[in-house]
């Protein structure tokens, strides 16, 4: 037997030990992956060139129009749209889902019947009715049901086409956002509302703090992709001649010509929306998982300094070798 | 202190519980043995209203738990006073069912705050005396999927313990721990015991049952076959149901 090969600090080549040659580890070679990657590589460089070099692009008008003042305007109109038709719409959508989980048979009827008549008949086919609303009903009243009216307004002055937008996308997306709901409360074990109820605590606190955050684990990645959705189903409302950003950049091409470098622009616009949502919602899925998963994967920026810290300590770890290495060489001699 | 009287409990056209009829005094340990579907549990679900007796009645110190008698009837409470009630009984499940999101302390302040509106920096203080209690004081700020089932369970007898409630009810609280972590749970429950508490176990350890036990009640079938000190019904059991029982899980 050999005596055991003394330890040593020094990094270096293994082959530097005394005695047995310790064996090398050979990573197993990937041919086929180098292979793809540099396909895709030229792939993206060919892809690249054809967006630069072709100038039917029109990419300075596309920097031209970008900050145009009438398509940012539109871009907040495109926003506020998406804004108050998820918000109205979850918050309408919540009182579908409660209803069509409650015990009463006609609320859930009820809920089950709104579900499938706004997701069965096309949003723009809804739109155009709320547009028209007038020629339904010219005015509406209030009042007590069947009873007398205190007052009326024309159906006209009270339901613009912005308000009639609104209305659409909000009671349209109500349905959708009432099954994402109710997915998620279905989602969290009986149990937790079993515990809750048997420490007395009081029901709406039961929703808020130990259903609701629970349920949002599976209601948020659902949530996102609607207000993606929403993002870009706000072009539809063009046909209301609504100046939003898909109708402005329509109005502004039919003028100048410039048809692509506009549609660019539309659409660098819509990636800049969905990008930032991507990351907001990125950051509330971590907000839930809190105590779902044992330990929460770092973030991208997190990741990147901690890789950044790595190399830097590596780098560190490698010139201390290097200075001992040479140092013990001074001392031998 | 508890009294159960003639409970009868159907699911649908099943008869799970036919007429129960219990009494236990404060500071006894009473442990509900018998085979599964002998309605131990919803017997023990049926004591803080979770389930609804189609008849009989429960009192704790008196009080009807879950309805108000107006001459020969008994109506049913509001939640809010039901939920008010079961503030005075502490309940531990088989699965812990502990609040995934909220840590440990978390999951024992929930309550005092939110059902008993005491203030919360009290509650925080208390919660951590808990913890400390259950041999948990290091793990107050883990989340629960964190901690091993018996540390789990530690916390939700901690969690019931928070609402100072007149009698602990424990449905098979071991049943679904790794072997080697049911000593943990039970070791808590005898210290619970010893320091007075009322407490209902159902469980299937004889062995807890024979130490900690004052009564020791046996049921099949919907009722109660027997009950007596540990002794006599583990050691010399009346009726052929129990011996039977016994020489299959003994």
């Amino acid at each position: 037997m050999t005596a055991p090969a003394p330890a040593i600090d020094r990094p270096g080549p293994p082959e530097a030990q005394p005695g047995e040659k310790p064996l090398k580890v050979v990573p197993a070679r990937h041919p086929w992956r180098w292979a793809a990657t540099a396909v895709t590589l030229v792939l993206i460089a060919m892809a690249g060139n054809a967006l630069v070099t072709n100038p039917a692009w029109d990419w300075h008008f596309v920097g031209q129009y970008l900050f145009y003042e009438t398509v940012l305007r539109s871009v907040g109109v495109t926003l506020r749209l998406t804004v108050l038709g998820i918000v109205l719409g979850f918050l309408l959508g919540t009182v579908i889902a409660l209803m069509r989980l409650s015990a009463s048979p006609l609320l859930t009827t009820v809920a089950w019947g709104y579900v499938w008549l706004f997701r069965s008949v096309p949003l723009i086919l809804q739109l155009l009715f709320w547009f028209n609303l007038a020629l339904l009903y010219d005015q509406i009243s209030f009042g007590i049901p069947f009873g007398p009216s205190f007052f009326a307004v024309g159906t006209m002055d009270l339901i613009g086409p912005m308000t009639a937008a609104t209305l659409g996308l909000a009671l349209h997306q109500a349905a959708y956002a009432a099954e994402i709901v109710r997915s998620g409360f279905l989602s969290v074990d009986q149990g937790q509302l079993e515990a809750a109820a048997a420490l007395g605590i009081p029901r709406g606190r039961q929703v808020r703090r130990i259903l609701l955050p629970q349920a949002m684990r599976s209601i948020v990645p659902n949530a996102g992709n609607e207000i993606i959705g929403m993002v870009k189903g706000t072009s539809v409302v063009y046909i209301m001649a609504i100046p939003e950003l898909f109708y402005q950049v329509q109005v502004i091409y039919a003028r100048n010509g410039r048809v692509i470098a506009l549609l660019l622009v539309a659409a660098i616009w819509y990636l800049l929306l969905t990008t930032v949502l991507s990351i907001v919602q990125y950051h509330v899925e971590r907000h839930y998982a809190r105590g779902a998963v044992r330990t929460l994967p770092p973030t991208p920026l997190q990741r990147v300094r901690r890789f950044a810290g790595t190399v830097a300590a590596a780098r560190r770890q490698r010139r201390a070798g290097r200075e001992q290495f040479a140092a013990d060489l001074a001392g031998e001699r | 202190m508890v009294e159960l009287r003639g409970i009868h409990k159907s699911f649908g056209p099943l008869e799970v519980l036919r007429g129960i009829d219990l009494r236990v005094r404060a500071g006894e340990v009473v442990v509900v043995l018998g085979p599964s579907g002998s309605g131990k549990s919803t017997l023990l679900r049926c004591v803080n209203h979770l389930e609804k007796v189609n008849r009989g009645s429960v009192r704790i110190d008196g009080e009807l738990i879950g309805y108000r008698r107006t001459g020969n009837r008994l109506r049913e409470l509001k939640e809010r006073e039901i939920l008010r009630q079961r503030t005075h009984i502490g309940f531990v499940f088989q699965n812990f069912n502990l609040f995934p999101h909220l840590t440990a302390l978390e999951n024992v302040a929930e309550a005092p705050v939110a059902a008993q509106g005491r203030p919360r920096r009290e509650v925080r203080e208390l919660a951590a005396e808990l913890l400390d209690r259950v041999g948990l004081a290091d793990r107050a700020d883990a989340y629960p999927r964190r901690l091993s089932g018996g540390q789990q369970q530690r916390v939700a007898i901690a969690r019931a313990l928070a609402l100072r409630p007149k009698v602990l009810l424990f449905d098979e609280p071991t049943s679904a721990l790794d072997p080697e972590l049911v000593g943990e749970v039970l070791e808590v429950m005898k210290d619970l015991a010893r320091a007075g508490t009322t407490m209902v176990v159902v469980t299937h350890e004889i062995g807890f049952a024979r130490e900690v036990a004052d009564t020791v009640v046996f049921m099949d079938g919907g009722v109660i076959v027997e009950q007596g000190p540990p002794d006599e019904v583990l050691d010399r059991p009346k009726h052929e149901r129990t011996r039977s029982f016994l020489a299959k899980v003994l």
